[in-house]
């Protein structure tokens, strides 16, 4: 029994939150496109469409270079973790060994791990090894926690899969290893897609470990790069650190608005599934 | 799975370990440290400073956490009785705030709090205007709503999606014993998303505890320590005064906060299972 009324306060209430929800967004993305001197409030839509400030954003606070710097982690975090979180993941949802309960156990931890915790000993470890200072210092710590999140992750599919599907290719003569790569891995499409655009956005946002670890110009990511050129040039012309920020949110933002499905099924099922 | 396991060992349990042994040194990052047993956790019970920064953080909780639970409850409250088409759109729209970097969101805050910025503008006829972020008595709820805005989506996905499996003959049940909207809600709906619930609010709790980058971004502290929170006075003790031991004793506080929180709440959350 649904009532007209009922229908619309359900659209009202969810078209008030969505418009809170996505209002700082556009409202930064507005912001971006005015002239230094416009005094912006609200909903003042630009009038002229011009790209000075993100030019001014982009050379001034050296972006080239921090996107590239987030790109080049982002991606070798994401391939790695993901490859290693498919054998981890194999061995934990399809195997039985000793002590395999307390090792997940422990690896669950690392789904609430702060790195507040780690952060410190890390800077004074990799300093040691001559490692601040590379982009190793965000992509190693980064591996290590997503690993966990990836293990826990493929251990729920692989756990979801039919045995049958696993003793028919025993049966066949097919190594574990085989039944991984020729049966199992191309029913995993879906879950992995979603595991690498998770952790693809965590590592893209991720911002301090790069505070700490990083203090080569030419070496910092997008976010830390857009921190210090907020406190640089906040004061003097909030519309070009509008820009910069809309030039850091862009590329999670895009991989959100194809992939929606996979990120909001990533979180919803991962996160209840235990 | 060994070289996953050695990451995870290498790069987050035994720098966690570290963190611990360093916990019991002074130290300034450079001499050689000294051991100084319990002192640094002496000096946080005993800290004003130290002990405000952990009260602002459960202050947070209330924004990220409850606050945010009960704007995605009143969602879920509307959706009982409605079937509403694009239901995916909106879903879309509410969760966008988890994908944006939090340094971003900062960016945008600190221009929607500005003297002249559009929060300002709205509330100036009603003479309600004020500097958001650099009054002692606001900065602290400003953030606190910036923390809500974020988590909200996440809830709202989470108990939607826990939602769409309670079974409908639930509803029609409670319908022809005539119960209200928020009968509903109380007898049917809360009941089956117990599961989520306690997911969310362990996430969001997380989450406000580890607020390092937003407060980094938009008040580092400030006005006169009113935002301080642990996580900033980790990373000031260990690389600005100098008191490495500290900063790592306060990280060890932190943490075992957090792993209490995660196994409280999902404790909780068994306990009603089976009660």
């Amino acid at each position: 029994m649904t009532t007209r009324r009922d229908q619309y306060t359900a659209y009202i209430v969810l078209g008030l939150f969505s418009f809170l929800a996505v209002y700082p967004v556009i409202g930064i993305v507005l912001l971006a496109f005015h002239n230094k001197s416009d005094q912006v409030t609200g909903f003042a839509l630009p009038t002229t469409i011009s790209f000075a400030t993100f030019e001014k954003a982009w050379t001034e606070g050296n972006f080239g270079s921090g996107l590239m710097s987030s790109f080049i982690v982002a991606v070798v975090v994401t391939i790695v973790s993901a490859i290693l979180s498919i054998g981890t993941g194999y061995a934990f949802g399809t195997m039985r060994f000793p002590g395999a309960s307390i090792v997940f156990g422990v690896i669950l931890l690392g789904l609430i791990f702060p790195y507040e915790a780690t952060v410190i000993p890390l800077y004074y470890d990799f300093q040691q090894f001559h490692l601040t200072n590379t982009l190793w210092a965000l992509i190693l710590p980064q591996i290590g926690l997503s690993v966990a999140f990836g293990t826990f992750w493929m251990r729920a599919f692989f756990r979801s899969t039919p045995r049958s599907l696993i003793e028919a290719a025993r049966v066949d003569g097919a190594s574990s290893f085989m039944i991984l790569l020729r049966v199992l891995l191309p029913l995993a499409r879906p879950a992995l897609l979603t595991l690498c655009a998770l952790v693809f956005m965590y590592t893209w946002n991720e911002f301090l470990l790069a505070l700490v670890m990083i203090q080569d110009p030419s070496l910092t990511t997008a976010p830390l790069g857009l921190s210090f050129f907020a406190t640089a040039t906040r004061a003097g012309d909030p519309t070009a650190v509008a820009a910069a920020a809309v030039i850091v949110a862009l590329p999670v933002v895009v991989v959100y608005v194809f992939l929606q499905r996979h990120f909001i099924r990533g979180v919803t099922s991962g996160a209840v599934k235990e | 799975m060994l070289p996953a396991l050695a990451f995870y060992l290498l790069f987050t349990l035994l720098p966690l370990l570290h963190t611990v042994w360093l916990s019991f040194y002074e130290w300034d990052g450079i001499t050689v440290g000294k051991w100084i047993g319990l002192a640094n956790y002496r000096e946080i019970l005993a800290d004003e400073e130290i002990r405000s920064a952990f009260v602002h953080s459960i202050k947070l909780i209330l924004y990220y956490s409850v606050v945010a639970v009960i704007i995605a409850l009143i969602l879920i409250l509307v959706l009982q009785r409605a079937k509403v088409r694009g239901l995916t759109t909106f879903r879309t729209l509410i969760f966008l705030p988890q994908t944006v970097a939090v340094v971003v969101v900062a960016q945008a805050f600190v221009w929607i709090y500005a003297p002249l910025g559009p929060l300002n503008t709205l509330l100036e006829p009603f003479g309600l205007n004020r500097t958001w972020l650099g009054e002692f008595n606001t900065a602290l709820p400003a953030l606190g709503f910036v923390g809500s805005w974020m988590t909200f989506g996440l809830a709202f996905v989470l108990f939607l999606a826990g939602m769409q499996r309670i079974p409908q003959s639930l509803y029609d049940a409670a319908r022809v014993d005539g119960a209200s909207v928020w009968q509903e809600m109380r007898v049917v709906t809360l009941p089956q998303l117990r599961n989520e619930l306690a997911v969310v609010l362990t996430l969001t709790t997380i989450t406000a505890l580890r607020s390092f980058d937003l407060i980094y971004n938009t008040t580092s502290g400030g006005p006169g320590g009113e935002t301080r929170v642990p996580s900033v006075l980790i990373v000031l003790n260990a690389f600005s005064y100098g008191r490495v031991g500290m900063a790592c004793a306060i990280a060890v506080v932190l943490t075992i906060i957090i792993f209490a929180v995660a196994i409280l709440i999902t404790r909780i959350g068994d306990r009603g299972e089976n009660g």
